[in-house]
């Protein structure tokens, strides 16, 4: 119905497959999401879902515009809203609960979500700089060396990797593979690792081939 | 309540067949699927285990067993609950002081030899 849906990174572990290899996995929880307003070409200029997560806690205190928004589709509000991609020929209407269901095993899917926050950082963490001797009167340790040049261009070109602020940043993973979907618990178990810390929010969709 | 997931999902890839219990020092028998082809085969792997890793209860647990294969040392790290392993099988039980029994890459012949431990 829709190309994806929203969840929650709940950790890792590993699992053995049916040819006796282990893998590790991450461990997303999605939805339930119910659909709750659709964009359309007409009003909107795109094909669009809006899914609600769905949660044990609900939204505290809904001021009156987000009341109506939610009225509108006849479900109680949500704390998290996102837009997803409609599958060609299909059309969700509001109120529609997605599951998990929606993904295979064996599928690829992209997941997108903020990566852990490391706050300000140099540029041997943050860009992988090689730095400088430890010792031996090296007297250059972490610095991040020379910026460009002088009379020419006078000036430091934009996109100069320096120290800054790195990490809790939107990263989506492409072309991850799909291990096991249990529907009943609403779990997807994917290969490998997932961008952010544990039970941070997460959007899965599928595609890409990566 | 998240860890519960994470341990409810580890429990389901633990095998439900008791696995013998052995220490660094004894002797396996291990029994190993091997796949050839369309054809499975049973293959036995005997040696010392010279360690054990991540416990006992989880997926990532694993043994390292080391044989004297035609005069060549071979090392094989198992998962202990691989669906690969059909079987294992404590041949002798050996007496060692240490955890990690690495030394004995380094010895041959009679000085690799393992005291045997006398059942408890």
């Amino acid at each position: 119905m829709v190309n994806g849906l929203i969840g929650k990174k709940i950790g890792m572990t590993q699992v053995f497959l049916e040819d006796g290899r282990s893998v590790p996995v991450t461990v997303l929880q999605l939805g339930p999401c119910v659909v709750v307003q659709r964009k359309t070409n007409e009003r909107d200029g795109y094909e669009a879902a809006q899914l609600g997560l769905i949660e044990d806690t609900p939204k505290r205190h809904p001021n009156k515009p987000t009341q109506g928004h939610f009225a509108k589709a006849k479900v109680p509000p949500t704390r998290v809203l996102r837009e997803f991609a409609v599958l060609e020929g299909e059309n969700p209407t509001p109120g529609d609960m997605i599951t998990c269901e929606i993904f295979k095993a064996g599928e690829r899917v992209e997941v997108s979500g903020k990566n852990k926050g490391r706050g300000f950082q140099g540029v041997m963490k943050r860009h992988n700089f090689g730095g400088g001797r430890a010792t031996h009167g090296s007297m250059f340790h972490r610095a991040p060396g020379s910026i460009g040049q002088s009379a020419y261009p006078a000036r430091v070109f934009k996109g100069m990797r320096m120290p800054g602020q790195m990490g809790d940043k939107r990263i989506t993973t492409k072309g991850i593979e799909v291990i096991e979907v249990d529907a009943a618990k609403n779990l997807l178990i994917v290969k490998g690792s997932v961008p952010g810390a544990r039970g941070s929010l997460v959007m899965v969709r599928r595609g890409s081939a990566g | 309540m998240n860890q519960d997931v994470i341990k409810a999902i580890e429990q389901a890839q633990l095998k439900t067949e008791p696995i013998p219990e052995f220490r660094p020092g004894d002797t396996l028998r291990v029994h190993v699927r091997v796949r050839e082809g369309e054809k499975e085969r049973i293959q036995v792997f005997q040696g010392v285990v010279i360690s054990r890793k991540h416990g006992t209860n989880s997926p990532s647990s694993t043994f390292r067993v080391r044989k004297i294969s035609s005069g060549i040392g071979v090392e094989r790290v198992f998962a202990l609950h691989s669906p690969m392993i059909a079987k294992i099988e404590v041949v002798r039980m050996g007496r060692v002081r240490r955890a990690k029994l690495y030394y004995l890459r380094g010895l041959s012949g009679k000085a690799a030899r393992i005291k045997e431990r006398r059942r408890v």
